[in-house]
């Protein structure tokens, strides 16, 4: 699963940045295929949690409005350099993903 | 702590992910977001999705709750917002943009140690106002910013 989210987690002066983007076609089923005229059904991410040391530190709901290979970035407080940031996700066709990195 | 938050979600109507997401032990019951707000997402209309989302349509404008968005769009298939608010016990950031065909685009629940700040990329349709309600201390409070889109970007 390594290539479907990117996540950079630091500490700075006692406050964790998270800089994450999950690789996601984001498809608002609106959009109709050049080619055959059909629409392209929705798929897009719905959910996604970060959690700190098994705690929720960010709950995320999203719609179609969310852009293609969304990018989000969020600070939070009460980390320490090696503390681990979990983020799962999942989508309106039940696909799901996770990353899991060290905060830095 | 966290059910307060989650009272700021009412109108759950679960699109059945959070069975799946629960079952599939990603999200633990204790840790688990309000249902997905279907009502709120499927809205046609910002007061109706805002209504549907946090009980409410009437946030109050406040000089604590900045949007900074870029004043022109060129691509508005990608537009980065970022929501800041020094208010404090923030526990949800919200996201509308009312041309959209759904004005709700995101909606960012804060646990008691994360910041008022949300960085996100989202898409408008045409120009319009990026509007952020920020829920706080039981509270909404409401700021916006203009963004001009030279080129749509729900991808017609």
């Amino acid at each position: 699963m390594a290539n479907k989210m990117k996540v950079r987690a630091w500490i700075d002066n006692g406050k964790t940045t998270v800089k994450a983007i999950i690789f996601h076609p984001m498809e608002t089923g609106l959009r109709k295929d050049k080619a055959s005229g059909k629409p392209i059904p929705a798929h897009y991410i719905t959910e996604v949690t970060c959690e700190h040391n098994g705690k929720s530190v960010l709950g995320c709901l999203w719609g179609p409005g969310v852009s293609k290979n969304p990018f989000f970035s969020f600070r939070f407080s009460g980390a320490q350099t090696g503390d681990s940031l979990k983020i799962s996700w999942v989508d309106n066709q039940g696909q799901t993903g996770n990353s899991e990195v060290k905060i830095s | 702590m966290l059910s307060k938050r989650r009272t700021f979600l009412q109108a759950g109507m679960a699109a059945g992910t959070l069975a799946v997401a629960a079952g599939a032990g990603l999200l633990t019951p204790r840790d688990v977001l309000a249902a997905w707000p279907e009502q709120a997402f499927k809205a046609k209309k910002y007061p109706d999705a805002l209504q549907a989302l946090a009980g409410s349509a009437e946030p109050a404008s406040s000089d604590a709750v900045k949007v900074k968005a870029p004043d022109i769009a060129e691509n508005g298939a990608v537009v980065s917002v970022t929501v800041t608010t020094d208010l404090p016990e923030v526990e949800n950031i919200s996201v509308f943009v009312p041309v959209n065909t759904f004005p709700l685009s995101a909606s960012f629940e804060m646990s008691n140690a994360t910041e008022g700040f949300i960085t996100a990329r989202i898409k408008m349709a045409k120009t319009s106002d990026v509007i952020a309600v920020v829920k706080a201390n039981g509270k909404l409070y409401t700021a916006k910013k203009s963004v001009k889109v030279t080129l749509g970007g729900c991808g017609g």
